[in-house]
């Protein structure tokens, strides 16, 4: 099975338990080999569970009437888990994907934990991981015990019957008993002490690009999200937070709110108000005709310039937090014969996911029962049932499919706050956050300012190579009392402890300073920050070398066979160091994260005026055993979108204490006329499998970076990337990074002309 | 009380002229396939049509509506563009988090109703109005090109 990687890894875990339920939340560095696993392997059913008479474990179900249920640990967000979840069980199982039906864990943090993340959780990458090993062993579990049902009834030796697409077969009488048939039967058979798995080359489903199981009712209306939750007698709520970031209400006058038509409560919390009303429409403008003092609080002069500044200071002043530390760095830096520095910026980063924040509770007197889209269903129950006072039991949470989440549904503050307004009423009540809310309040991926240095050799290549990291603790978040003050946190230098690179002298640390704003995890957590730096960086070195970026990648790698085996591939496929048209340029990124290998070579242009155009991407990727190829592209593809997003246009900024922006006109996403066209190829590989879905979020930035140096001789530090400062046709027009919000007449003017003005709005 | 035709049927909803097509599917019909993303018309997941047009549902008055056929993404699949947009949809796959993927089919089939042999420019004109946070875009210009084909 899975070999211990070359890569010179280990494991860093470290756990926490979370204040809010007290449930347990932690995290994990991955080394390669090292496998995470899954709490569950008991047999028990579980409250609330789907019952069949066949119940091995805490994932498979399979009644008499011939249905298999699957009970996935992870959730399905657009990620392809169920679909992934699924083979695994299926492969060894013996059914085909089609004679399954995959259906969501209930919060239960003691079966559908997954232990690296410490708790019932989808992040991090984590879920094929976590699930590679266990999931097959429950198939397996499941199929010898339907063997063994059949050849008891056959009376004939185990070893005479074969599993095949849900039957059992007797080979040499060719007598058949299908699963539904076995299943009293085989519920009765004790569980096999050993499961043997099959072997790689046996493999059936997995690393077929097997049909995902989520997507026909998504071409059609057909499947719900939470959103799209509708119980009997629901209401329809939205709800204003306190713009200042920490603020408190103040008071309310919501006489002409209540004289709306379809308005049917305003409801205060500590921070916010909410207006409950008939439907969307209602309780929104209800909402707008609130007359709102608000407590602005600590926060009230908060800029993001005295952010940054702090960082600033914190880096330079502040004594860090050391994350690795290996050779003689101070004397190898005074004998370098050239030193390189460089400080980036990067900045807070809102998730945005399309499907706006939204829940659903009903809060009987002695229950309370929610509807939402959750990547933490466990300690959202646990925090509904400190906000109603009820114990766990009594709170019923049914997950629902997830319109995006790249962390934001990863923190379940939404569903407090949900709670506590429904909490206030006796009907259920659906809640939707506005765009502008989503945007305005957002837990945020932090802001971090890095200075990086290193000696150069008589070769141009590193003898040393120090990394100063600084920024706030996102585990902080997760803990009682905060994150202890000298402990390091992982997160804050994943990607940075550990390039794939031939550095044996080395300092990376970290700087905390926590900023006056949430922050969480964003969609490739610790590496999307630091390999920014470090691939810039690696340029910057190749650069001051006089290297071609690959040839000095390819010297630094000699002792990486994975990270050399991607560089070699996509070095090859997009034609690196063929000539380009004048503006044009290629951009190289590598990295190893998430138990992946990547690198990605980007094409752009920069036109005279600044403008960015993004041609093609060339990916190559080592993501060891592929379990669904046609997926792991389409992550590669998506991710790499949502990084080239944030580099060309995202950042969350500050002024007075409230968010400067507020919805897409001005927290941009890529457009498709925007996306480049993206090739991917594999390197075939028989390791564990790696994580994929953050994995090309992380090259986007450093490719992007790398190309516009080469396209323009520029290098530029600081995230979102600044293209006015790109432009070299001397006019001052600034370059087009916002569009203008439609203006609410304007909005109406437009839907209601004539249906040939309306095609598309020309913004 | 506004009177409509939405998917072919005759509806009578008794709404403030002003609140968007949008919250009447969703809130008060229960068409529910039809997204909300933004509220401004800057992502294109309520997008439905009228009279075979794409439009953005959430910043269209319902009184606005008037005679003009509106359908949905639940009804689409009833027209051979929407059908051929479906299947290659599917057959590509497309989709991730689909959430965007109403707006998207949406307008995509309108695109294919009006030109069956849609350019790169033609699609960029028609689906940069339609943001995927998940990043599908490659896929949706190659099913689009694959449905015309079909």
């Amino acid at each position: 099975m899975s070999k211990p990687s070359s890569s010179p890894k280990t494991a860093t875990s470290r756990r926490a338990f979370l204040q809010g339920g007290g449930l347990l939340l932690g995290f994990a560095l991955f080394g390669a080999g090292i496998k995470p696993v899954l709490a569950a392997s008991t047999a028990q059913p579980v409250d609330g569970d789907v019952t069949a008479a066949f119940a091995p474990d805490a994932f498979i179900r399979i009644g008499t009437d011939g249905l298999i249920t699957l009970i996935l640990p992870n959730i399905e967000m657009g990620q392809g888990t169920h679909t992934g979840e699924a083979t695994l069980i299926a492969e060894e199982l013996e059914v085909s994907l089609d004679q399954v039906k995959a259906v969501d864990a209930p919060p239960n943090d003691k079966l559908y934990a997954t232990a690296a993340l410490g708790g019932q959780a989808t992040g991090g990458s984590t879920s094929m991981r976590a699930t590679w090993e266990p999931l097959r062993k429950a198939g397996a579990t499941a199929r010898m015990m339907l063997v063994a049902a059949a050849a008891a009834e056959w009376s004939v030796p185990v070893s005479e019957c074969v599993a095949r697409l849900g039957v059992v077969s007797h080979q040499p009488t060719g007598r058949q008993l299908a699963y539904g048939a076995l299943a009293d039967a085989a519920a009765r058979q004790p569980v096999p002490a050993e499961v043997k798995l099959k072997d790689q080359k046996d493999f059936q489903l997995i690393g077929k690009s097997s049909r995902r199981l989520d997507t026909p009712g998504k071409v059609n209306g057909a499947v719900k999200y939470g959103i799209d939750i509708r119980v009997p007698d629901m209401k329809v709520a939205t709800v204003a937070a306190c713009p200042v970031l920490g603020g408190k209400l103040g008071d309310v006058d919501d006489k002409a709110a209540r004289a709306i038509p379809g308005v049917r409560d305003v409801v205060r919390l500590d921070n916010a108000v909410a207006v409950i009303g008939d439907h969307f429409w209602a309780a929104k403008k209800g909402l707008e005709a609130l007359d709102i003092t608000w407590v602005e609080g600590a926060n009230a002069n908060l800029a993001s310039a005295n952010i940054m500044a702090a960082l600033k200071a914190a880096s330079e002043r502040k004594k860090p937090i050391m994350a690795r530390q290996e050779g003689d760095v101070d004397g190898r830096m005074k004998a370098a014969a050239t030193k390189v520095e460089a400080t980036y910026e990067l900045p807070f980063l809102a998730h945005a996911p399309m499907e706006p924040i939204n829940c659903v509770v009903h809060v009987r007197p002695d229950e309370c029962e929610i509807w939402v889209g959750t990547q933490v269903p466990a300690i959202a129950q646990g925090l509904a049932a400190k906000v109603t006072g009820f114990p766990l039991e009594k709170v019923i949470l049914h997950n629902q499919l997830i319109g995006g989440g790249f962390g934001r549904r990863l923190v379940a503050e939404s569903v407090a706050q949900a709670v506590a307004i429904a909490k206030q009423v006796s009907y259920p009540v659906k809640i939707i956050w506005t765009r502008e809310e989503d945007i305005q309040h957002d837990l945020y991926r932090p802001a971090y300012y890095d200075r990086i240095a290193a000696g150069l050799g008589a070769d141009g290549l590193p003898t040393v190579w120090v990394d100063h990291v600084a920024g706030g603790s996102v585990l902080g978040n997760y803990i009682p009392g905060g994150w202890p003050e000298d402990k390091l946190d992982d997160d804050a230098v994943e990607g940075a402890a550990k390039p794939p690179y031939d550095l044996p002298v080395i300092q990376v640390d970290w700087v905390r300073e926590d900023p006056p704003v949430p922050i969480t995890w964003w969609r490739g957590v610790g590496p999307t920050h630091n390999v920014f730096v470090v691939e810039s960086f690696m340029d910057e070195l190749a650069h001051a070398a006089g290297k071609d970026p690959v040839e000095y990648r390819r010297a630094l790698t000699r002792n990486q066979p994975r990270a050399a085996g991607v560089l070699e591939l996509v070095a090859e496929k997009s034609g690196w160091g063929t000539p380009l048209a004048a503006g044009m340029g290629r951009g190289i990124s590598l990295h190893d994260a998430f138990g992946s290998y990547m690198a990605a070579v980007l094409e752009i242009s920069v036109s005279p005026a600044g403008e960015i155009t993004l041609h093609r991407a060339i990916v190559a990727v080592d993501c060891g055993i592929t379990i669904n190829p046609n997926t792991v592209e389409a992550q590669i593809e998506g991710g790499l979108i949502f990084g080239l997003s944030a580099a060309l246009y995202s950042g969350i900024t500050f002024t007075d204490g409230r968010v400067d922006q507020s919805n897409f006109h001005d927290y941009r996403i890529l457009r498709n006329n925007e996306a480049p066209k993206i090739e991917i190829h594999h390197v075939k590989s028989s390791e564990s499998p790696g994580g994929i879905g953050e994995t090309a979020t992380v090259s986007a930035a450093p490719a992007l970076a790398n190309a516009i140096f080469a396209a323009t001789g520029k290098r530029l530090r600081t995230l979102p990337f600044n293209r006015d400062a790109l432009k070299t046709d001397g006019t001052d027009k600034k370059s087009v990074s916002m569009i203008p919000p439609l203006a609410a007449p304007l909005a109406a003017a437009l839907a209601s002309a004539k249906p040939a003005d309306t095609e598309l709005e020309k913004l | 009380m506004i009177a409509l035709n939405i998917n072919g049927e005759e509806r009578n909803v008794d709404v403030p002229e002003d609140m968007p097509l949008l919250w009447v599917l969703r809130d008060v019909i229960g068409l529910t396939g039809t997204k909300f993303g933004c509220g401004i018309a800057q992502c294109g997941a309520c997008t439905v049509q009228l009279d075979g047009r794409p439009v953005r549902s959430c910043v269209l008055p319902v009184a606005s509506v008037g005679a003009r056929k509106v359908t949905t993404i639940e009804a689409i699949g009833a027209t051979p563009a929407g059908k051929k947009i479906q299947d290659a949809w599917l057959d590509l796959e497309v989709i991730q988090c689909g959430y965007c993927q109403s707006g998207q089919i949406m307008s995509a089939s309108a695109l294919l109703d009006r030109n069956p042999d849609p350019s790169d420019r033609d699609i960029d004109a028609a689906m940069s109005g339609n943001i995927c946070r998940c990043g599908t875009y490659t896929r949706i210009r190659a099913a689009i090109k694959q449905a015309a084909k079909a």
